[in-house]
């Protein structure tokens, strides 16, 4: 299949893939350990919107979907939508098909926050403890990436992937450490939530990584030709008039500021970030100004279903949705690859 | 009038060796000029510093007269075009996308492509004779095609000065000759490099010849290229003469039987 390149094709399948993400979220809320029938979910999401549709569903089941399903549908959306922008972007800048959003030691910092909390300080701030600590800890493995990557003012992309790999394997230690002598209760709910689960998503937190995602896109998306650029290698950056160093740095820090709250809310999700933009790329062709927002929707629809997968495999109980993502998104890949 | 102007260039790693070592340059308009030496001797840090790639440790660089330290990035890719050994191979860029990229100097953040841009990549492909490659993947081409599609975004770039690393490293003689004479019927102020020093002495107008970061000779092909300087430079013993069918020298290597 060849990749869509003209513009109107482009176009046609934008407004497909977010027909197509829509139509995902309202149909996912039927799903979950209590089954409600996907008539009773158009009246909930149509009375919430305004509009009526006959009959009225009961207050219980109006209740499970719109304030327990509907916010962790859309935050799987934004987490989705999140990773597959960071994973692009990543791939990009360090030219290395296999970056991810993990990749820079984000993960590792959050994982070190969220047990910290659990197992040692408690709730210091209520129930934006975890979330927060573990932001602390994914914005403090960024810089300590950074600062070890760079010398003399420079930062190559080789060096910071290695820097990366290094300091997480270093907070994954401390981790484990921590985990190993730490109370076992604690530390298998700290497992728990390092697996990824979007059991936490509310209404009310929901616009932070909301404003994250759609503020990280548009920054992306105005970086797009730089992406392409440094796509290409780093003195052909320099000669379409870039600076290297300092886009690589933009796009560093923003992708792990987004990162660094999509796991604190979500944990850590693997695959989406690392799969998706090749999904992407074979839709689209590798010119990241189509790619972006691509991505972002593939993201988006693929952690949605995930993501109902998660909640009804092994139903009342949660799969977390990290397990769900490797094996069904690894599954899927072979497929692709075998095929 | 002159285009680019190379003044007392230092530049050096950390560490006691210089690496350019007060290196005068000039390229006037129109002028097709080469720069040949051996391997190790300058000739790629040379360059970078003249499309503002390496901040030189002491010295300037200027086109038209502007350092372009004192200029932006994006100032002097609108200016200055570079074709050079680094292909974007990752990924699965088309060729036409490849192409593209010469726009993004004269681009703002969000602007997409007119129809006159692509009118003017579509012509660019002509040019170098890949017009039917528009939407091949680059990474499937020929080193040599590879080459020319570098070329074709350099050329969409509308530079005044272009700057080419070894351009005819991977290509086969017809496409040296085709792409250097193409070259010269630009009009355009060229500084490029050469391991072919017959090629050199066929196209450029000029030659500098660099060792160990200094500049050791410059002129015209004629004045530069003796067999003198080709032992010093080189460490080959060649014989010059002038070429059966131009005016230029032709250098034929002396090798040991």
């Amino acid at each position: 299949m060849m990749p869509v390149r003209s513009p109107t094709g482009l176009r046609a399948l934008l407004v497909g893939l977010v027909v197509l993400l829509l139509a995902s979220c309202v149909m996912s809320l039927a799903f979950g350990p209590a089954s409600i029938p996907m008539r009773n979910v158009a009246q909930v999401v149509a009375g919430q919107l305004g509009l009526d549709i006959a009959g009225e569903p009961g207050k219980s089941q109006a209740h499970i979907v719109w304030l327990i399903r509907a916010p962790r549908v859309v935050l799987g959306a934004l987490v989705g939508a999140g990773l597959a922008l960071v994973g692009t972007a990543l791939q990009a800048v360090t030219r290395n098909p296999l970056a991810d959003p993990h990749l820079l030691g984000v993960s590792s910092g959050a994982a070190l926050g969220a047990v910290l909390v659990m197992l040692y300080l408690g709730e210091f701030m209520g129930v934006f403890s975890l979330p927060l600590a573990a932001f602390m800890g994914a914005a403090g493995s960024m810089l300590l990436v950074i600062a070890v990557a760079r010398r003399g003012g420079r930062m190559e992309s080789d060096r910071l992937l290695l820097a990366g790999v290094a300091v997480s394997f270093v907070l994954m230690a401390l981790v484990n450490v921590l985990l190993y002598s730490g109370d076992q209760h604690a530390a298998a709910s700290v497992v728990f939530w390092m697996l990824g689960g979007l059991g936490a998503a509310r209404w009310d937190v929901i616009w932070l990584p909301a404003l994250c995602v759609v503020l990280v896109l548009l920054a992306l998306q105005a970086m797009a030709r730089g992406l392409n650029a440094l796509m290409s290698g780093e003195q052909t950056a320099i000669s379409l008039g870039f600076s290297g160093r300092r886009l690589r740095l933009q796009v560093f820090i923003c992708t792990s500021l987004l990162t660094g709250v999509l796991v604190a809310l979500s944990g850590a999700i693997g695959f989406v970030g690392l799969m998706v933009p090749h999904m992407a790329r074979a839709l689209v062709g590798a010119d990241n100004r189509r790619l972006l927002p691509v991505s972002a929707l593939l993201g988006a629809i693929f952690l949605v279903w995930v993501d109902v997968a998660a909640r009804t495999l092994i139903a009342p109980e949660d799969l977390p949705i990290g397990i769900a993502t490797a094996a069904l998104g690894g599954l899927f890949f072979i497929v692709l690859l075998r095929r | 009038m002159t285009s680019l102007t190379i003044d007392d260039l230092h530049w050096a790693l950390p560490g006691p060796r210089l690496l350019l070592n007060g290196v005068n340059v000039q390229v006037q308009q129109g002028e097709f000029v080469g720069l040949i030496g051996a391997n190790g001797s300058g000739k790629t840090s040379l360059l970078r510093c003249a499309y503002r790639a390496t901040q030189p440790t002491a010295g300037r660089v200027s086109l038209g007269g502007e350092d372009l330290w004192q200029r932006s990035p994006r100032w002097c890719a609108q200016r200055i075009a570079v074709v050079l050994q680094e292909f974007p191979e990752e990924f699965g860029l088309s060729v036409a996308e490849v192409v593209a990229m010469g726009h993004t100097p004269h681009k703002a953040l969000f602007d997409g492509e007119t129809a006159e841009d692509r009118a003017r990549s579509a012509q660019a492909l002509e040019q170098v004779g890949l017009a039917e490659h528009a939407r091949r993947t680059f990474a499937t081409l020929s080193g040599g095609e590879k080459q020319r599609v570098l070329l074709a975004r350099a050329l969409v770039q509308a530079p005044e000065l272009l700057i080419l690393d070894e351009p005819t490293n991977h290509l086969d003689p017809r496409y040296q000759l085709e792409l250097l004479q193409h070259l010269r019927g630009l009009g355009l102020s060229i500084l490029a490099s050469f391991h072919d020093l017959n090629l050199a002495a066929a196209f450029c107008d000029r030659l500098y010849v660099i060792d160990g970061g200094r500049i050791v000779a410059s002129g015209t092909p004629h004045q530069v290229l003796t067999p003198e300087l080709l032992r010093q430079v080189f460490g080959v013993d060649a014989l010059v003469d002038q070429h059966p069918l131009h005016p230029y020298p032709r250098i034929t290597w002396v090798t040991r039987s």
